[in-house]
Parts: structure tokens; C-alpha cells; sequence
């Protein structure tokens, strides 16, 4: 085909994700929190000083967004946060799709793309060569979505993720360079037992 | 005796409908899938179910991740899927095991008794192992009279001892396809 529709502009990566998660998120006491391996977990854990409203990973990569489904099907009246990477969301991308035929009314989900596999050795991942995931969400139907790629929109961003009138999609646009260096739990029971005990008052 | 294919489909509903009471008795809120004839009817019950949340998934490990959300949040969960979405399941085992989470999955076999689809035998006779590699507790089902005591079961020792557990609904239960 001859003709196709022009091109977006080349994704800018550029904000510090160490201000730009925390100016995105705001207020971490408005939701439950789960966030995927590893860099996400890792702002998320410098954000709330690894509190018990936050369930973080180091494995299950691809896991968070799933995750963040059931928590939020869980409890209705409780916002959800689903903190997710480039690399990771690309490993169960398809769980856009799940999320947007249910369209659960209280979960937010963040992307914090950085264009790479940091936990790996920053390697390039496929938003540095093309794909967009705000596209690929809006694709598998989720209605209320951005792209964040300069300061002055984190605060239009922020009151996305804090509306409760269905799903939103926050992609985060970061540069590729290390989240947060924090001690944070890493025994997967525990940190359940912790989250649940805050949460329920029970294990 | 051979049943008519009439009378199988009668003796199919009805343990099917019996599995799920004991699964909404169980307080399970989540079902989770991927579209399967096996689970059809407990699917098509959940959709009909105006209290519970009925979860079409694109891939089966969605469905555990889903699981332990829903432990986070104090409702419980219950994954349908086929032998083949066992081996997609794999490393988000690791979520459940090594967290505790309670995870119930009923698994509908192919690639066993009476399999004649090749395709389907590498998975289906891996099934058993490999969830047992990632301390997933296996209960068979073989006859319609086995199904709601087994799930029973494995719904009490998933729910109110945190184990993953699955119920392996076997072909000498639902049959071998006829391809």
C-alpha cells in the first residue's frame, strides 16, 4: 500500500522516573497497590516506604496486571492500582483485553515505559522499536487512556488514574536509567500476610 | 452399559450443576477461563450468575495471577481451564507456592485415556507432573459420582489451608473427543 497513515512522533523518553511515578501517583494511601517485577516495585516501595496497602514482586514476571484484576473484582470499593512495566506488560499483554471486556470500575493501570529490560542489563525492549502500548490498550478496548512523556501532563495524568468511573491506562514515559535503590519484602507470604492483615485485619 | 449420547449429556449436567453449588457454597466469586467444552456448563452458569464475576481470560496464568488478587482481597477464585493451559501456567505457580495463596483449578483432560489427537498427548500426560513440580496438590475425577466430593475437598484445602490444588477432570469422566 502506497498510502498509509503518517507516523506518530518518535516516544520521547526522557523524564526521571524517580519524580516522575511519585508526581503521577500522588497520594499512595488512595489505593491498593500491586506492582510487577522489578522497577515498578521499585518506585513503588521508594514512593510508600514499602507500606502494607502495596504488594510488590520479584518473579511471576507478566503476573501484575492479572494481579490487579482480581484485587480490584475483590474489593469494589476500594481504588486498585496495577503498576506494570514496558517489559513486563509485554509478557501478558492479552491481559488488556481480560481487563477491558470486565471494565472494573476502580482500577488504574500505570505503565512505567522505559524502553528497556533494566533488570537485565537494559536491553532494548519493543517500545524502543515501535510499539506503542497506549495503542495496544486502546486496541483491546480500554476507553480512558494517555501518554505521559513530559512533567507538565503528570498532573492531568494523576487525575485519570484517581476517577473511579472505569478502567484507565497511564504509559509513563521514563528514561532508562535505575529506579530507587530500597530494602523491600521479598518473602512473597509475608508480604501477602502483611497486606492482608492491613486490609482485612486478618492473614 | 453404554449410555445414549442423550443420557451422557443428562449424567454431564447434572454433576456439572452439582460442582457448581459446591463451588458458590465455597463463597467463590471469581471464574475464570478460557473458553473450553469441557467447563461449558459451569462457564455458562457463571455468566447466568448475577453474584459472581464470570472472567473470560486470553491465556490461563492470567487466571492464577487473578487467583492470588482476589486472595489479597479477601474473595475467592476458581480457574477452569484445559490440559494444554496447565503448561501456561507454570511460572505464575511460583506466585502461589511460594506466597501461599489458596488457588482451586479444575482441569479438563485431553491427551489421556482414549486420546486420538497427538497433539493433545505431549501436554495432557505432563499435566500431573508438572503441576506437582510446583506443589500443586492433583485430585482425578473418574466417574460423575467422584466430582462434587473431590471438588469439595479441594475446595477446603485450597481455601481454608492455603494450598493450590487442582481437580484433574479425566477422560474416563468427560470422554475422549471423537478427533
Amino acid at each position: 500500500m502506497a498510502d498509509s497513515k503518517p507516523t506518530s512522533p518518535a516516544p520521547i523518553f526522557e523524564m526521571d522516573r524517580r519524580k516522575a511515578v511519585p508526581a503521577l501517583i500522588g497520594n499512595h494511601e488512595d489505593f491498593l497497590i500491586v506492582s510487577g517485577l522489578a522497577g515498578t516495585s521499585k518506585d513503588m516501595a521508594s514512593l510508600t516506604g514499602d507500606a502494607a496497602n502495596l504488594f510488590t514482586m520479584a518473579g511471576a514476571m507478566g503476573a501484575a496486571t492479572a494481579m490487579g484484576l482480581g484485587l480490584a473484582l475483590a474489593q469494589p470499593d476500594r481504588r486498585v492500582l496495577a503498576i506494570t512495566g514496558d517489559g513486563e506488560l509485554l509478557m501478558n499483554v492479552g491481559t488488556l483485553a481480560t481487563i477491558s471486556v470486565l471494565n472494573p470500575s476502580n482500577l488504574s493501570i500505570v505503565c512505567v515505559d522505559n524502553g528497556h529490560y533494566g533488570e537485565t542489563g537494559y536491553q532494548k525492549s519493543h517500545t524502543s522499536r515501535g510499539v506503542d502500548l497506549e495503542q495496544i490498550a486502546i486496541g483491546a478496548g480500554i476507553k480512558m487512556t494517555c501518554t505521559i512523556e513530559d512533567e507538565e501532563d503528570l498532573a492531568a495524568g494523576s487525575r485519570l488514574l484517581h476517577e473511579t468511573n472505569g478502567t484507565s491506562f497511564v504509559l509513563l514515559r521514563v528514561s532508562p536509567e535505575a529506579p530507587p535503590a530500597v530494602k523491600r519484602l521479598l518473602e512473597p507470604a509475608a508480604a501477602r500476610t502483611r497486606f492482608r492483615n492491613a486490609l482485612l485485619g486478618q492473614p | 452399559m453404554a449410555l445414549s449420547k442423550a443420557e451422557q449429556n443428562e449424567t454431564a449436567r447434572g454433576w456439572q450443576h452439582d460442582v457448581y453449588d459446591v463451588l458458590r457454597a465455597h463463597d467463590v466469586t471469581q471464574f475464570s477461563y478460557v473458553p473450553d467444552a469441557g467447563h461449558a456448563v459451569l462457564i455458562d452458569l457463571s455468566i447466568a450468575d448475577a453474584h459472581v464475576h464470570s472472567i473470560a481470560l486470553t491465556t490461563e496464568e492470567e487466571g492464577v495471577a487473578l487467583a492470588a488478587g482476589a486472595n489479597l482481597g479477601d474473595a475467592r477464585a476458581v480457574l477452569m481451564m484445559q490440559s494444554s493451559g496447565v503448561g501456561n501456567c507454570i511460572n505464575f505457580l511460583s506466585l502461589m507456592k511460594g506466597g501461599k495463596f489458596p488457588l482451586l483449578t479444575l482441569v479438563s483432560m485431553r491427551g489421556e485415556y482414549g486420546e486420538g489427537n497427538p497433539w493433545q498427548v505431549p501436554m495432557g500426560q505432563a499435566v500431573r507432573p508438572v503441576l506437582e513440580a510446583m506443589g500443586v496438590i492433583c485430585m482425578d475425577v473418574c466417574a460423575p459420582d467422584e466430582a462434587v466430593p473431590t471438588v469439595e475437598a479441594a475446595a477446603t484445602m485450597a481455601y481454608k489451608a492455603n494450598n493450590a490444588v487442582a481437580v484433574i477432570l479425566t477422560q474416563k469422566l468427560l470422554g475422549a473427543k471423537a478427533f
